[in-house]
């Protein structure tokens, strides 16, 4: 580009988004040095690339929703999925071993009663995939009634996936989970602000119901009980007080 | 790395991009959505020694006008860009606050095809050359497009809102 003085409008922008040759960077330059107007235009127009990117770049740091992924895990070579598969299992190992330790020198009311031993299980699991952005479920919201037939079908039990709409928070998704030799299931939600609760479940429990329990470590805290033929945990990082409601919601829906 | 990886490696850009577009996150996702669906649905029509980038964002920008253009036609049925409020996220710290949310009303206010310009050329720094090819225009239709969109931001952001004059060599 060949540019004809006095330097203009496009000309400007175009020094800003580096579109010119060295030759006419030098000729722009040397303009805005005498026209100082000119300089704070294109000042501002840098601002503004750089506020852009302050806006918007954490975009591209959030997780990729599960329907997007989907599209192309469809093919995935077996090799990858296996893979992947055993990374996960072994940062799932790697977080119950620091959890076992975190755990020995603090009061865990679970340890006390057996059976809410899964309770430990299922902070571990919330710890480990509430941080993940790509691979945070297994199977995404969009195949509700798929996630819940399976895990439904791997449990052993009719179940469902709690409704917790109401306190804002929406279902992302979920995944089977290794209860020791034992299936359990997984539920994930999400609110609007990015906010995340999972549910836990898992059978093999005495038959006596239970009232909530609760229990808190590190800011992270679990509602626990035993309904019907599953043991549930309700777990996020939230105070007691904010949790109860969704504990709450989640009781009356699976109960219904 | 094949094609459909080459695809996956854009959708970040490509989320970005359609926040930044659209005030409405949901509509954002979807228009995302469908841009990817219908990249691997014509998967066979990609010619290898293009650029990806350039043609997702095509696909992109002809989905998201065509749907405008159905909006604009049945205006009671369907929401309007600005329904819901977007949550940019912002990055605390490194810029004042106030002047990105100043920013960020301003760019709402443009018209839609100044804001595509300003975001293809400020946010996904492509070249001139490829926003033309991306929206279908003359190079210089780009140009005068990004000039008028930085130039009404600039002036919103100085909180001077008095039309803008073209300039006078």
């Amino acid at each position: 580009m060949t540019i004809p003085r006095p330097i203009g409008e496009p000309e400007l922008h175009a020094y800003v988004d580096g579109e010119l040759d060295a030759d006419d960077r030098a000729e722009v330059e040397a303009w805005l040095a005498d026209h100082p107007q000119d300089a704070a235009r294109v000042e501002a127009y840098r601002n503004q690339k750089r506020q852009l990117h302050a806006l918007y770049d954490s975009v591209r740091e959030e997780g990729i929703p599960a329907r997007m992924t989907a599209l192309f895990s469809r093919r995935k070579t077996p090799a990858r999925s296996i893979s992947w598969m055993r990374i996960a299992a072994s940062i799932l190992l790697l977080a119950l071993g620091g959890l076992a330790g975190w755990g020995s020198h603090g009061i865990w009311q679970a340890r006390q009663d057996e059976r809410f031993a899964f309770v430990e299980r299922a902070l571990g699991a919330h710890i480990v995939y509430v941080r993940e952005a790509r691979h945070a479920v297994e199977v995404g919201a969009d195949e509700e009634d798929h996630l819940v037939a399976w895990l439904s079908k791997r449990l052993g039990h009719p179940l469902k996936a709690p409704k917790l709409g109401d306190a804002g928070f929406e279902l992302v998704g979920g995944r089977l989970l290794a209860d020791g030799a034992a299936p359990a299931a997984q539920f994930m939600y999400e609110n609007a602000a990015g906010q995340r609760v999972t549910v836990y479940l898992r059978t093999g429990r005495d038959g006596t119901d239970t009232a909530f329990r609760f229990l808190a470590r590190n800011g992270v805290s679990a509602f626990y009980w035993a309904d019907g033929p599953f043991a549930y945990a309700l777990i996020g990082k939230m105070p007691r007080d904010d949790l109860i409601g969704l504990a709450r919601l989640t009781y009356r829906d699976v109960e219904g | 790395m094949d094609e459909r990886d080459a695809i996956s490696a854009e959708i970040p850009s490509l989320r970005r991009y359609a926040r930044a577009l659209l005030s409405d996150p949901v509509a954002a996702e979807d228009l995302v959505q469908d841009c990817l669906e219908r990249a691997l649905s014509r998967l066979h029509l990609f010619r290898p020694d293009t650029s990806m980038r350039t043609w997702l964002f095509t696909i992109m920008h002809n989905i998201h006008a065509n749907a405008a253009r159905r909006r604009s036609k049945r205006p009671d049925t369907a929401p309007l860009d600005g329904a819901t409020e977007n949550r940019a996220g912002v990055r605390h710290g490194q810029e004042d606050a106030v002047a990105l949310r100043d920013l960020s009303r301003a760019l709402r206010e443009l018209p839609s095809e100044q804001r595509a310009v300003v975001l293809l050329v400020g946010l996904e720094d492509m070249s001139y050359r490829q926003v033309a090819e991306v929206l279908d225009v003359p190079i210089g239709t780009v140009m005068s497009r990004l000039s008028r969109g930085r130039e009404r931001l600039r002036r919103s952001m100085e909180g001077d809102d008095t039309p803008v004059l073209r300039r006078i060599k």
